[in-house]
């Protein structure tokens, strides 16, 4: 058996799985520069255990880490949105990008919704996955936030999102752009219903997503040191020719700026989002978890 | 000043005012010869100006005389008061905001400012609004709702100015706090693009019950040169990126985004001031008296609803 188990299985494993990353894969700490054990650095959910970095981290693995026993219930985005209205093409045709992405991704858009318990509490949560097109927001994306604030409307569940994306995406023309007024709708829908709205800012989260839901949170989270902001870096160099302060629009910056009300390590977020959900619903803190409430 | 695919009307235009010097109105042959001129160049304008190309169109909607929110504030509105500051840092002269009576309607009257000359085009930011302008705005809307009065936005910006300041104070929350407001109010609102409408500094002020836009106006989510160099990693391509992008008033008519295109004299607005104005005027006249038979609830119902059915999944 074990030459089977050492030699062949892996074998054959790397022929139906050739995405999947070697056990010697080493990864470069873009924080201190320091090579990680791909594993290590898997089982601390993407952060740099020297230098405390956080490294993009995959939606799966996101809601994972998030839920109690990394179970939860997968909420298929709405099919049938006509993908492609404008007929957009650059140097290629959007159509050809969103196929690539998916295939790239095995995810359907930028945005994953997930529903299940943290610390026993009952929470629909909406990941963007920023390696999906940059984590662009057009109709699909849109669709999914209005379907997140009503999936919480009618559990009577707290809602929180997860932003990574460098904005609207620009192959939806104007069709992106209104989905700032469509998401903010669904900021309001949840406001209504008075159940919390809590924005997890991931890096990076800039443009037309800043400017709209997830700056509209009741408590705004943010990752050390993810980047948010409206406008991008070379954009501000450019229009104002100046070199930017150091830690320019870092979790941290904003911090300091008021736009945010807490730097949460990602080890640390299932613990505060329980506690300050079951605080602002007037819940026990970690009563649910052993009701099961 | 002429823009670029103008180079025939110019020549014909530069030769009338040529005969003009010539003559001192007597002699019948140049007058006959001006009429003549002048009629070619009018048939060259109405030709050219109908089959404008999207970056053709962002030309005139950028073109240094065209109408200013300046001009419409003075030619629409009487005894205009204009309000000042956020109350919580300061005062932003890229958007201009007060009240006025439209028509013996008071009216409250937001909109962005380019500028005609250099003072005021530095004093204005060249239109681009930082947080202040958009707090500020937010203020007004809340005026409108509180004395129930229709809110009349006019946009005419390149997009939210990008700065260090305009970062550290919030620009993004800003204006999704001004959408915010624009989706909570319980009044008429329209909305004018006048120029340019440049992506989130644009819809800030453009969710509204009614969106208008003027003929060779452009709304887009992202400027063509700035697009271009995203997705064609150059500049250069801003002439494909804007026929992409949809950005012209007739292409966001049939994309159902916006509701009324305002029709531009012969040669576009900045060639004739007073007949933009006078157009401008009947649309709002027009829309206004729809909005104003809706109760204050369905006002709001209906705004809301309209935008969370811009999708692309209803639009074809």
């Amino acid at each position: 058996m074990n030459w089977i188990t050492n030699s062949v299985l892996p074998r054959i494993k790397a022929l139906v799985q050739p995405k999947e990353i070697p056990d010697n894969f080493w990864v470069k700490c873009k924080g201190c520069n320091e090579m990680l054990f791909h594993r290590q650095l898997e089982e601390n959910l993407q952060v740099c255990p020297r230098c405390d970095y956080h490294m993009p981290l995959s939606c799966k693995n996101r809601l994972k880490a998030l839920f109690d026993d990394g179970s939860y219930e997968e909420i298929p985005l709405k099919d049938g949105t006509n993908l492609d209205p404008l007929k957009f093409r650059d140097k290629r045709k959007y159509l050809d990008r969103i196929k690539e992405a998916r295939s790239k991704t095995g995810l359907q858009d930028a945005i994953s919704l997930a529903c299940g318990r943290v610390h026993g509490l009952e929470i629909i949560i909406a990941v963007f996955s920023f390696e999906f097109m940059g984590g662009s927001m057009g109709s699909a994306v849109g669709n999914a936030i209005i379907k997140s604030a009503e999936l919480a409307i009618n559990k009577n569940a707290p809602l929180v999102i997860f932003p990574s994306s460098g904005g609207a995406r620009m192959q939806e023309g104007i069709l992106s752009l209104m989905q700032l007024p469509r998401t903010i709708i669904a900021t309001q829908m949840i406001k209504q219903a008075e159940l919390p709205f809590i924005v997890v800012l991931t890096n990076p989260t800039t443009g037309g997503v800043t400017a709209s839901f997830a700056m509209l949170g009741d408590i705004h989270i943010a990752e050390p040191g993810a980047i948010i902001g409206f406008a991008g870096k070379r954009v501000i160099e450019e229009t104002i020719h100046e070199k930017l302060p150091d830690g320019f629009q870092s979790a941290e910056y904003l911090l300091d700026h008021g736009m945010v009300d807490l730097v949460i390590r990602r080890h640390d977020l299932p613990k505060t989002l329980s506690t300050l959900l079951c605080l602002l619903m007037n819940k026990d803190i970690g009563s649910s978890s052993l009701t099961g409430e | 000043m002429f823009l670029e695919f103008e180079k025939q009307i110019a020549e014909l235009e530069g030769k009338i005012e040529e005969l003009r010097h010539l003559s001192d109105g007597g002699d019948l042959n140049i007058a006959a010869e001006i009429t003549r001129l002048q009629k070619k160049a009018n048939q060259q304008l109405k030709v050219t100006y109908k089959k404008l190309s999207p970056w053709q169109k962002v030309q005139v909607a950028r073109h240094p005389n065209r109408p200013h929110f300046k001009d419409v504030r003075k030619s629409l509105f009487s005894g205009f008061i204009p309000l000042s500051g956020d109350r919580y840092f300061g005062e932003d002269k890229a958007v201009v905001a007060g009240i006025g009576k439209f028509k013996g309607q008071s009216v409250v009257i937001i909109g962005t400012e380019k500028g005609d000359s250099t003072e005021e085009r530095i004093e204005s930011n060249f239109g681009m609004a930082r947080p202040e302008g958009y707090r500020k705005a937010q203020r007004l809307m809340d005026i409108a709702n509180q004395f129930n009065l229709p809110v009349l936005t006019f946009i005419d910006t390149a997009g939210a100015y990008p700065g260090i300041g305009a970062e550290e104070r919030g620009q993004a929350e800003a204006i999704a706090r001004t959408i915010e407001t624009s989706l909570s109010i319980r009044v008429p609102s329209i909305a004018v693009i006048l120029g340019e409408g440049g992506s989130g500094g644009a819809v800030a002020l453009a969710t509204a019950n009614q969106v208008l836009m003027l003929e060779h106006a452009i709304y887009s989510v992202i400027s063509p040169e700035g697009c271009a160099s995203i997705l064609w990693r150059s500049s250069n391509h801003a002439v494909e990126a804007a026929n992409a992008l949809k950005l012209t008033a007739q292409d966001l008519h049939a994309l159902r985004i916006i509701d009324n295109i305002i029709e531009e004299p012969l040669g576009a607005a900045h060639r004739d001031h007073s007949i933009t104005m006078d157009n401008l005027e009947k649309a709002i006249e027009t829309s206004l008296a729809n909005l104003c038979r809706q109760s204050r609830d369905q006002l709001l119902d209906n705004r809301r609803k309209k935008f969370l059915d811009m999708h692309a999944g209803k639009l074809i």
